[in-house]
């Protein structure tokens, strides 16, 4: 089973974000990345299923600063072989136009990526790549079991509430994964130091030009009220408002 | 204090051919460090089978197995040793060292916890670049040295949970105002300081303590200052025993000891009684067993007019850890889910029974860890937690 | 032809959810605005019954098959290009679901037009939509627009009241005939989340208890609060540690991190432990008798009193909303 797990990097939110001079974009210079959580996710069910089906894992990432470091750690968890783009693309158009573009020279069985980033805001990679290679499509996956026999993977998809829904595939096709069996497994920090003697990750070029098909008129911080607000009021009265501001929230039976 | 240079090199496979290692195979099996060990009773492997598995070749046994994650480096065993084996801080170290690599799953609590020093450089998962902001509200002055390069005398290590808990940060704000009060001449790394490393070098994870090492040792040789003192207890054991191995070669001292040998300093400043508190020291792991340092904190608190001091049932050597050390801190769920009793409430429930109102520790785990059991015992009226150099700042009149 | 906006109706095993009102209030609003005619579009099997529900649309574009039955992304994905083929529409609206993730980005793909992700809201300036987009969990937001006449829209739950998304008029039917359909992917079975065994990850509104509730029975008032909200139950420590609640429930740094639409901390006091695992809730309130509680330091409301006392009241508070 040939799988390629694609990766990108988002800003990392434990960082203050901040808005930049043009008023549209975010500031830079004190961004830091990281890889996005479900690609994390989508890598760990990668490796579920080699550990248990054999095969090999195809990490396929977008350059971003820091990425190396999360590239090392896919070696030394298991991966067998990592690319990485030279396209620092940050939007979702572009990025599936370029992996699109790579996967040409890569023979897959399965693509897995993340569900979706936290700044995907103009497409999710994985039905654009289902789009452009004109190969089935799930999505909020949680987990894929392999049947060897049928030669047909049985994928489970979360909705809300718990409530999953089970359906039956063929490869090829792209998931976006919501969350694997079992969270990103931990490597050992020595085991990455090795992997960065050891292993050599290679480069692919693009020629391909971002472009967007969105225009981003403003981009804010929208303002932190900071301490909460206190109702004053007889408990009848502060219950009443709070039910009030929980269904303004649209919250009253979520479902 | 024994100087730890002959450690450095040591490893699994060299074990036998260094002189730590002949130590290692006097051990007599005696059964000592699985009595004092707090979790021995609910360990398949204590240190004696360890070293007995080890001498037949059959350590694999030990490494396929969590086991080892019940250790939480609290130096009983070492301390207790007849032979003198250094086991706490080099053997079961070395041991954890293969009993991670092979951990199929790591406790998630614990995967956290060093996810986030890799990246972040501290266990809590807090940005770098927060690491100074808590010297905005310590209304003392506090030298940052990326501000200031000029050479400093000493270099005051705050240290993670210092540095981010709001508790943690307390302490850091008492000890910035003794060294001011005590006119000492000090700064501080602010953001370019990362965890020193010595929980996860004592859980196992090698590489991330020499990772982490790394990034400090490069760091330091930015700025001239003669000497550091730590507020860690298990930052003052890094740099002190593990730092010197890659060529760092500065003075430390924890600030408790530190304070202690400055009393003459410090006691005059010490003008305002505290003559309800009834205090009981809970004695450092790494201060005590491992240290020796048990009479310098009782020193700082009888300096304190006023402040009657109790001891409890276990002190000094015998002291109860209080659960934090090697991992611990982000273990408690996984010892939980085992059914073993939580130690932090173990010890408040000695402290309470010492007739103290208040605990007074020098490590940074053992604050939010006392508070917790505190709260959930409900001793909440009871009795609270203070750093000693919280005691000795209101002493010193706030 | 007038030109149109479309909101794809989410529905399962029946049941309209309540994003779909909230869509159509929000495209009546925008259609309104801009001349367009409002239509729902509604796929599935046997689902007529449904139409009704829908009034406050010019039309309802209904298709009907036996392949609709489930949403699988890509049969409505054919459904949406042939439906697409006959009425060539301006702006189609999508919920921010799990049902319908992906549906959006493949149609963007299919036909060429822009897809825009985490809208919270629309409005329409210049005779254009404008969309507020919520990025990196609500730290960030951005006011985003197509770069072409057309888009597709991803909404958010909750960004809109979906009662102005109901009418009492009955709208057109137009029924459109379903395409051949090719399909790659099979829907087997639903699996139903195991009874007693919460995951509380997965909620989206979560009712917290600290030691403010003070015993076990107290419980209770807290679990009738979260059934009356589709909620679930969680705890601080001290509760799990009292074993009052399974560890299966706990919030912090030593238990789960949850992310719920809603959290409502009854008698937490708010320590960084704690908080550790439930900042990022996006709309957090809290009751407790401290006014000094941490808690309310990173929550957006908060009430300072007794949780016993307030829990049955904001029930019957909810209760009453939900009815009215």
């Amino acid at each position: 089973m040939n799988i390629v797990v694609l990766m990108r990097s988002v800003p990392d939110t434990v960082e203050e974000l901040e808005i930049d001079g043009s008023g549209k974009a975010l500031d830079t210079q004190w961004l830091r990345f990281i890889t996005s959580e479900s690609d994390e996710h989508a890598l760990e069910e990668a490796l579920i299923l080699k550990e248990r089906h054999g095969g090999s894992i195809t990490v396929v990432a977008m350059d971003a600063p820091e990425i190396d470091d999360a590239l090392f750690a896919a070696y030394a968890k298991g991966a067998d072989k990592v690319i990485r783009i030279s396209s620092e693309s940050r939007n979702v158009l572009t990025s599936a136009q370029v992996f699109a573009h790579t996967l040409k020279d890569i023979s897959y069985d399965i693509i897995l990526t993340g569900v979706q980033a936290i700044d995907d805001m103009d497409g999710q990679i994985a039905p654009f790549l289902s789009s452009s290679l004109n190969i089935a499509y799930l999505g909020v996956v949680t987990g894929l079991t392999f049947d060897d026999a049928a030669g047909t993977f049985s994928v489970k998809k979360e909705y809300a509430g718990g409530l999953r829904g089970e359906f039956i595939l063929s490869p090829p096709f792209v998931m976006g994964v919501q969350a694997a069996e079992k969270p990103p497994r931990y490597v050992p920090v020595a085991k990455i130091r090795a992997a960065m003697k050891n292993m050599a990750i290679e480069e692919a070029s693009t020629d391909i030009q971002p472009s967007s098909n969105i225009e981003i008129r403003k981009m804010y911080k929208p303002v932190v009220l900071g301490r909460a607000e206190i109702l004053e009021g007889s408990p009848q009265e502060v219950a009443e408002r709070l039910a009030s501001l929980i269904a303004e929230q649209g919250l009253l039976g979520v479902k | 204090m024994e100087s730890d240079m002959n450690l450095c090199e040591v490893s699994l496979k060299n074990l036998f051919d260094t002189e730590e290692g002949k130590r290692v195979l006097s051990c007599i099996q005696c059964g000592v460090c699985r009595g004092t060990c707090p979790h021995g009773f609910a360990m398949q492997y204590p240190p004696r089978k360890i070293i007995g598995l080890l001498k037949a070749g059959m350590i694999e046994k030990v490494i396929s197995s969590p086991d080892m994650l019940l250790c939480i480096s609290c130096y009983s065993c070492k301390n207790k040793c007849p032979r003198k084996i250094q086991l706490t801080n080099m053997l079961l170290p070395l041991v954890k060292e293969k009993v991670f690599e092979n951990l199929g799953e790591v406790p998630p609590e614990l995967q956290k916890a060093l996810e986030n020093t890799f990246r972040y450089g501290n266990p809590l998962g807090e940005s770098p670049k927060k690491r100074q902001e808590w010297v905005k509200e310590a209304g003392v002055p506090i030298r940052i040295l990326s501000q200031d390069k000029s050479p400093a005398d000493i270099l005051w290590w705050v240290e993670c949970y210092s540095s981010y808990h709001p508790r943690g940060i307390e302490t850091a704000i008492a000890t910035a105002k003794i060294l001011n009060a005590m006119k000492l001449d000090f700064a501080i790394l602010g953001n370019e300081e990362v965890c020193a490393g010595e929980c996860a070098r004592l859980v196992g994870e090698t590489g991330l303590f020499d990772t982490m090492r790394e990034k400090n040792l490069k760091t330091f040789k930015k700025y001239t200052f003669n000497r550091i003192v730590t507020s860690g207890v298990h930052a003052y054991d890094a740099l002190a025993f593990k730092y010197p191995c890659s060529g760092f070669h500065y003075p430390v001292e924890q600030i408790t000891p530190f304070l202690a040998h400055h009393i003459q300093l410090l006691k005059p400043l010490l003008k305002k009684r505290l003559d309800d508190y009834v205090v009981t020291y809970h004695d450092s792991c790494v201060l005590g067993r491992h240290n020796g340092f048990y009479e310098e904190p009782r020193t700082l608190l009888s300096a304190i007019p006023g402040l009657k001091l109790v001891e409890m049932a276990h002190n000094r050597e015998n002291g109860l850890c209080c659960g934090g050390g090697g991992g611990g801190m982000w273990l408690d769920t996984y010892y939980k889910m085992m059914g073993l009793e939580r130690l932090s409430e173990k010890r408040v429930k000695e402290a309470v029974a010492s007739g103290a109102d208040v605990i007074a520790v020098s490590c940074h785990y053992e604050i939010p860890r006392f508070e917790d059991a505190i709260k959930v015992m409900g001793y909440d009226q009871r009795i609270i937690v203070r750093d000693v150099v919280e005691l000795l700042t209101e002493s010193m009149g706030g | 032809m007038m030109k149109d906006i479309c909101v794809l109706v989410e529905h399962q095993r029946g049941k309209i959810a309540d994003i779909t009102f909230e869509m159509l209030g929000m495209g009546r609003e925008v259609a309104d605005a801009l001349g367009y005619s409002l239509n729902a579009i509604l796929l599935g099997n046997n689902v007529k019954g449904l139409v009704s529900q829908l009034g406050i649309a010019d039309n309802v574009l209904l298709m009907e098959h036996e392949a609709l039955s489930e949403l699988i992304p890509e049969t409505y994905l054919q459904a949406l290009n042939k439906i697409n083929d006959e009425r060539d529409s301006e702006v189609v609206l999508l919920g921010y679901t799990n049902m319908s993730m992906g549906v959006g980005a493949l149609l963007s793909s299919r036909l060429g037009i822009p897809f825009i992700n985490y809208c919270k809201n629309l409005k329409v300036e210049g005779g254009k939509i404008l969309a507020t987009c919520v990025l990196y969990g609500g730290k960030v937001e951005a006011e985003v627009s197509s770069s072409q006449d057309k888009a597709i829209f991803v909404i958010y739950a909750g960004a809109y009241p979906a009662d102005k998304g109901r009418a009492d008029r009955s709208p057109t039917i137009k029924d459109i005939s379903p395409p051949s359909f090719e399909r790659k992917v099979v829907f087997k079975t639903y699996i139903e989340p195991e009874v007693g065994d919460v995951d509380i990850t997965k909620q989206d509104i979560l009712i917290a208890v600290g030691r403010g509730i003070q015993n076990k029975e107290n419980i209770t008032l807290a679990e009738e609060l979260a059934s009356e909200l589709g909620g679930a139950v969680c705890a601080s420590r001290p509760i799990i540690d009292q074993g009052w609640l399974p560890m299966t429930r706990q919030v912090g740094k030593s238990g789960m991190i949850v992310k719920p639409k809603l959290y409502l901390a009854a008698g937490i006091s708010g320590a960084p432990e704690h908080q550790e695992g439930m900042r990022g809730s996006q709309f957090t309130v809290a009751i407790n008798t401290d006014p000094h509680a941490p808690i309310f330091d990173i929550s957006r409301y908060g009430i300072v009193g007794d949780a016993l006392e307030l829990l049955p009241l904001l029930t019957e508070a909810v209760r009453k909303k939900k009815g009215g």
